[in-house]
């Protein structure tokens, strides 16, 4: 659970040296960088570096195991598995930053807003959040796509509107401190308006841990987009992604396990990635946590 | 307590509101259903809209169908023509089975497994069970359950592959779904159960002599267990979005399943059926958890609620 904790109003930079310093000494941590460095790069450069297109079919080799030509073999239309994996990353991790964008600008404008201006608004701002979070996110998000209908814009939409409460109460507490903090009464003093004040002393008094909080949401992200491509409620074949691979190759999982294997093992590294990074940082901002 | 009612006034807006924003017309889909073929009599269409309360304001339709709804009665399918209240009943003790297996199997795991990761703190197991949860956090459970299945049904043929007729095809799904609960049980109560151990109550219990076993078991986890249980609710969400998919891994005829195939047909009164069910259910395990805080920790029940030492 995230909580506006007294640690966090330390204003943290998150380019700061001496924060990339102790993160360093954080193994776990470096470790979960590492990881995230790679599977980025590859959705970065995957398309270049996939032998094949990720949607040729070989109509010669279906289902070919590991070989010289195709490095991890093909699947059962005969497509490379290996180019579908490099170009899978690029909607799997992808989608889930994206996500993560849209869950932290929603989150910062309400919170700020509730924060900053207060009364009715915060109220209902306030209780909004209060009944999405009761609810149990996956079944919150099937029931908004169960409105809008399958598809990937929607899978993503669906998740945005469950995520963004958590973080929108969060940001509201940072405002809430920070209002009252020495540099806001001089602005104030000095004549400033209510929406500089917001934008150029408040908002960016409180982005930089709500960036780093919302970057510990990219593992769960990342599971919950696959899981609802799993289903096949969000891309639709032949769209190469590490969920909807799973889901076609399920068909054929007793006789070719290696189908559901590798893009298993390529969603479980990503996730594990992020979850040790975003720990090391959790840690950083509030020690609260670390053991 | 009190404050769960406007959340289940707001769970019974939301399911509402999903059905009268969905697109089409739940008259057309009686009608289709009803006569197998697409509405050609405009004048029927109208008098079924009328009958239905299609034509009513938001509020007094919304008023009404949760009135009905509270007396079990969620509307008709639109795919089966069978009352959804009945999908729901019938399909829920199969969920219910997964969930409640993959509880005990959570606990089974997390409870030794927190306890000791957190007595011998750095030790090999510690490390063990620190991997195991981070594992287990980032295993996709559909992914984790093919594994089991290709394990323990195709190459060592133990258990069944998937279906639902005995005791056998429990174990698989509940494990899957225990593994992925215990990974983040085990976590937490190892952390709870070592500030716990950091207490000065833990010293006096030593030094008045009382056996190391009781000092841990008695003093340390009791207080441990408070932030365990207020996720073992939460769990029940977890377990229940894990069932989603698990059912449809092991072709288990459960609720997530029902919702899955709801949303793919566009079987709105179902799926409004299942929000408003499953929120009620969460609302109600939520109630317990409250309640079972004063049994776990009689500080709260001398305090008078179970707000006044969670802060």
């Amino acid at each position: 659970m995230l909580t506006a904790s007294p640690s966090l109003r330390v204003a943290i930079k998150v380019l700061d040296i001496r924060f990339l310093r102790l993160l360093i000494r954080n193994r776990a941590a470096v470790v979960g960088l590492l990881i995230v460095a790679v599977m980025v790069s590859i959705g970065l450069l995957g398309p270049l570096l996939a032998p094949y297109d990720p949607d040729t079919q070989f109509r010669g080799s279906r289902l070919e195991s590991p070989n010289r030509e195709f490095l991890l073999g093909t699947d059962n239309l005969g497509r490379d598995l290996l180019s579908r994996l490099l170009h899978g990353a690029r909607l799997s991790i992808g989608m889930a930053a994206l996500s993560t964008v849209f869950i932290v600008v929603i989150a910062v404008v309400i919170g700020a807003v509730a924060g900053y201006v207060g009364g009715l608004l915060d109220d209902i701002a306030m209780r909004v959040v209060d009944v999405i979070l009761a609810f149990p996110g996956i079944i919150l998000a099937l029931a908004i796509i169960g409105v809008l209908g399958p598809g990937l814009g929607n899978v993503m939409m669906s998740l945005v509107l469950v995520a963004w409460a958590g973080y929108a109460r969060l940001v509201r507490g940072l405002v809430l401190e920070t209002r009252e903090r020495p540099f806001v009464e001089a602005a104030v003093a000095i004549g400033c308006g209510q929406t500089r004040i917001m934008l150029r002393h408040i908002v960016p008094n409180v982005i930089s841990p709500v960036i780093v909080l919302g970057s510990l949401e990219m593992g769960t992200l990342i599971l919950a987009l696959a899981g609802l491509n799993f289903l096949g409620l969000g891309v639709q074949p032949p769209t190469s992604e590490w969920g909807s691979m799973l889901n076609q190759g399920r068909l054929f999982f007793q006789s070719e396990p290696q189908l559901m294997i590798y893009p298993g093992v390529m969603i479980s590294l990503t996730v594990l990635g992020f979850n040790l990074l975003g720990d090391g940082l959790r840690d950083l901002i509030d020690p609260r946590y670390a053991n | 307590m009190l404050s769960l009612f406007p959340v289940w006034i707001a769970i019974t807006f939301l399911a509402f509101g999903l059905g009268a924003m969905a697109p089409g017309d739940p008259a057309e889909a009686i009608y289709y259903h009803t006569f197998g073929v697409p509405p050609t009599d405009q004048a029927a269409l109208d008098e079924l809209r009328d009958e239905l309360g299609l034509n009513d304001p938001f509020l007094v339709r919304y008023g009404l169908w949760t009135y009905r709804a509270l007396q079990g009665d969620l509307g008709i399918s639109y795919r089966t023509g069978d009352p959804v209240w009945n999908q729901l009943a019938s399909r829920l003790w199969a969920t219910l089975k997964l969930a409640l297996g993959g509880v005990m199997v959570a606990i089974a795991i997390a409870l030794p497994l927190g306890i000791l990761a957190a007595v011998r703190q750095d030790s090999t197991l510690d490390l063990a069970a620190r991997l195991f949860s981070l594992i287990g956090a980032a295993m996709p459970s559909y992914w984790l359950a093919y594994l089991l299945i290709l394990v323990f049904a195709v190459h060592l043929h133990w258990l069944p592959v998937a279906g639902s007729d005995s005791w056998q095809h429990l174990v698989l799904p509940c494990t899957t779904l225990g593994l992925s609960g215990a990974a983040l049980l085990s976590r937490l109560l190892r952390s709870s159960m070592l500030e716990a151990m950091g207490n000065e109550y833990m010293r006096v219990a030593r030094a008045k002599g009382l056996p190391e076993r009781q000092v841990i078991l008695v003093h340390a986890l009791r207080n441990a267990l408070i932030p365990v249980v207020t996720v073992m609710g939460t769990m029940l969400g977890f377990l229940l979005s894990g069932a989603i998919v698990i059912e449809t891994v092991f072709a288990w005829p459960g609720l997530g399943r029902m919702m899955i195939d709801a949303i793919s047909f566009r079987d709105y009164p179902v799926i409004q059926g299942f929000v408003i069910f499953a929120g009620t259910v969460f609302i109600l395990v939520n109630l317990a958890v409250d309640v079972s805080y004063t049994w776990i920790d009689p500080r709260i029940r001398l305090a008078g609620g179970p707000d006044a030492s969670r802060g």
